[in-house]
C-alpha cells in the first residue's frame, strides 16, 4: 500500500529516489575529492576504501529498506497511535517495519552496489571460491547486524520517546565510520565498534582478511569469521530488548 | 516589536524539545569524532591542504557540527510553512496584518538562536577537549564569528524560504526539499571544506550562496579571513542575504496572486 501511495506523486517519487541515491553518492564524491589530493588514506588506496564503502552501504541500505520505518516508533509512542497497532491481530514489529515502507530507499542500495561493483575488479585479492562467497556473506551478516541496531534503537524509544536521533549515531554514524579504513581512527574508537557495538563485523574484519591486512587491534585470525555468530547474538539481544520495551509500554496519557 | 516576540516564542518552543536536543548533541558529537579522524588522516598525508593547518582543519569539522542544526544545513526548519502551503492554511496567514517573509524569518531566527545554545556550544566544547583546535583568543574575532553566523543563518533562511514557496506550484515539495538539502550539505563545505575542492570546482563553489552559510563563518573562526579579507567575506554574505531575500519577495508576490480561496 505504501509502495502504491509513494508512486502517486510521481515527480516527487522520482526526486526522492534520486535524492536518496545522490545523498549517498555525495559521500563518495567527497571521498573521491579527497583522493584527488592524496594517493592513500590511512594506508588504503581508493579502490580499497570504495570496497569498504560499498560493503557497509549495501548492509545499511538493506537493513534500512527492511526496518528503516521503525525509527518512527518514538512518534507513535508520543501521540498514542501505537495503540492501534496493538489491537490488530498481527505482530507489532512487522506492522511497524511495514509502516511507511519506502521504496525510494532503493536509491542507497543501488548507489552502494555500483561503488562495490566498481571496486571489486580493482582491489588486489587472490580470488578463490571461498573469498568470493565471503562478499555476499558480509552483506547478509552486515544487514542482520544493522537490523539489530535499528531494532535495539527502536526498543530504546519506548523509554526515551523523542531520542530517535541517538539511533542515527549508531546506524548512519556507524556506516560513516565503516566507510573509512580502521587505521584512520583512534584505537579506543576501533575497540568500541569491535567489542561494545560490534559494527566492525559488518565489513572491517572480513574486509581486512580479504585485503590481506592486519587488523589494528591484533586480534587472532579466526575472529574475522565470527560475523554470523555476532549477527545472531545481536539479533537475539535486540529481539529481547524489543519485547521488554513493548511489555513496559503503558500507552500515552498522564 | 512583534517580530521579536515571534522569535522569542519560537526560541521557547524549541527549548521544550530537551530530549531531542540532547539526542542531537550526541549525534553531532559522534559524527564530529568520525570526521575529525578522517581529516587527521587527510592532513597527515597532505599538510596545509587548502591553506589550513591541522588544528584549523579540526576546528572546521567541529564548526560544521556546531552549525549543522543552527543554519539548518540539511534543509528543514520551515516544514510547517511548507505544510501550511500544501494544506491551504496559508490563505489565512495571508490575511494577517504581518509580513509573511519577516514573520517566518523571525521564527527561524528564534529557532537558530536556541539551536546555537543547545546544539552548537556542546559539540564544540567536546571537540575542543578531545582535539587541539585553533580557536581565537580575542573577543573581537568571536564577535565577528557570531555576526558571520547570523548572516549565514539569514542566507540559509532565504534559500529555504524559496524552496518552501515552490510548494505553491509543486504541491508536494518534499523531493525539492531533499535535493536543496543535498546541495546545502555539499556546497556549504559540510562534507569537505570548499578550499580543499580541486581547481575550478572549488572556485565556483566558493561563490555560491551556500558558501556563505558554513565556509565563511568557519573561515572567520579559524582565522583564515583577516582584515580586508574578513570585510570582503562579510560583504559576500550580506550581498547573498539581500539578493535572496529580494528574490523571495518577488516569488512570494507571484505565489500569493496564485492562491484561490474556495468560497471567498
Amino acid at each position: 500500500m505504501w509502495v502504491r501511495s509513494s508512486l502517486a506523486y510521481r515527480t516527487s517519487f522520482v526526486m526522492m529516489a534520486f535524492g536518496n541515491f545522490a545523498a549517498n553518492a555525495l559521500d563518495f564524491v567527497a571521498i573521491m575529492l579527497m583522493f584527488s589530493r592524496i594517493d592513500a588514506l590511512g594506508g588504503f588506496s581508493l579502490p580499497e576504501v570504495a570496497f569498504l564503502y560499498g560493503t557497509s552501504g549495501v548492509a545499511l541500505g538493506l537493513a534500512d529498506l527492511l526496518l528503516g520505518s521503525i525509527e518512527g516508533l518514538g512518534r507513535r509512542v508520543r501521540d498514542g497511535t501505537l495503540d492501534t497497532l496493538l489491537l490488530r491481530p498481527a505482530p507489532v514489529f512487522a506492522q511497524i517495519a511495514a509502516d511507511r515502507f519506502a521504496l525510494r530507499r532503493l536509491g542507497r542500495i543501488t548507489q552502494a552496489l555500483l561503488v562495490l561493483g566498481w571496486s571489486l575488479p580493482r582491489i588486489e585479492v587472490d580470488w578463490t571460491v571461498g573469498r568470493v562467497l565471503m562478499v555476499p556473506l558480509m552483506a547478509v551478516c552486515g544487514t542482520a547486524i544493522f537490523a539489530a541496531v535499528f531494532t535495539a534503537g527502536a526498543a530504546f524509544q519506548f523509554w526515551a520517546q523523542d531520542a530517535a536521533e541517538v539511533q542515527n549515531s549508531f546506524t548512519y554514524g556507524g556506516n560513516a565510520m565503516l566507510q573509512y579504513p580502521p587505521t584512520v581512527f583512534a584505537k579506543e574508537l576501533v575497540r568500541g565498534v569491535t567489542f561494545l557495538v560490534p559494527l566492525a563485523f559488518v565489513n572491517w574484519l572480513p574486509a581486512l582478511r580479504l585485503l590481506g591486512r592486519p587488523d589494528p587491534l591484533g586480534l587472532p585470525g579466526w575472529v574475522d569469521f565470527l560475523g554470523p555468530v555476532v549477527a545472531a547474538l545481536m539479533c537475539t539481544g535486540a529481539g529481547l530488548a524489543w519485547r521488554l520495551g513493548l511489555r513496559s509500554y503503558r500507552s500515552t496519557g498522564s | 516589536m512583534w517580530y521579536a516576540a515571534v522569535a522569542a516564542g519560537s526560541f521557547r518552543r524549541y527549548a521544550t524539545y530537551q530530549m531531542a536536543t540532547v539526542a542531537g548533541v550526541f549525534t553531532n558529537t559522534v559524527f564530529g569524532f568520525i570526521v575529525a579522524f578522517t581529516y587527521l588522516a587527510l592532513w597527515h598525508e597532505r599538510p596545509h591542504l587548502g591553506g589550513y593547518d591541522q588544528a584549523q582543519a579540526l576546528t572546521f569539522v567541529w564548526t560544521g557540527q556546531a552549525l549543522l542544526a543552527v543554519a539548518a544545513l540539511m534543509g528543514g526548519g520551515l516544514d510547517e510553512l511548507q505544510e501550511r502551503i500544501r494544506s491551504g492554511d496559508i490563505a489565512v496567514d495571508l490575511y494577517r496584518p504581518a509580513d509573511l517573509q519577516l514573520w517566518w524569518l523571525s521564527v527561524d531566527l528564534g529557532r537558530a538562536g536556541l539551536q546555537l545554545l543547545g546544539r552548537g556550544v556542546a559539540p564544540m566544547a567536546v571537540g575542543a577537549l578531545a582535539f587541539p583546535l585553533a580557536l581565537p583568543r580575542d573577543p573581537l574575532t568571536w564577535g565577528c564569528f557570531l555576526l558571520s553566523v547570523l548572516c549565514g543563518v539569514v542566507v540559509s533562511f532565504a534559500l529555504r524560504y524559496l524552496v518552501a514557496l515552490a510548494s505553491f506550484w509543486l504541491l508536494d515539495g518534499s523531493g525539492l526539499s531533499l535535493i536543496s538539502g543535498l546541495a546545502g550539505m555539499f556546497f556549504s563545505g559540510m562534507l569537505l571544506p570548499l578550499r580543499v575542492f580541486p581547481g575550478g570546482l572549488g572556485e565556483v563553489a566558493q561563490l555560491l550562496p551556500w558558501a556563505a552559510v558554513l565556509q565563511t563563518p568557519a573561515d572567520v573562526l579559524v582565522g583564515a579571513l583577516r582584515g580586508g579579507a574578513l570585510v570582503r567575506g562579510l560583504v559576500f554574505q550580506v550581498a547573498w542575504a539581500v539578493g535572496l531575500l529580494a528574490l523571495g519577495r518577488l516569488v512570494q508576490s507571484a505565489a500569493t496572486r496564485k492562491v484561490v480561496v474556495h468560497g471567498g
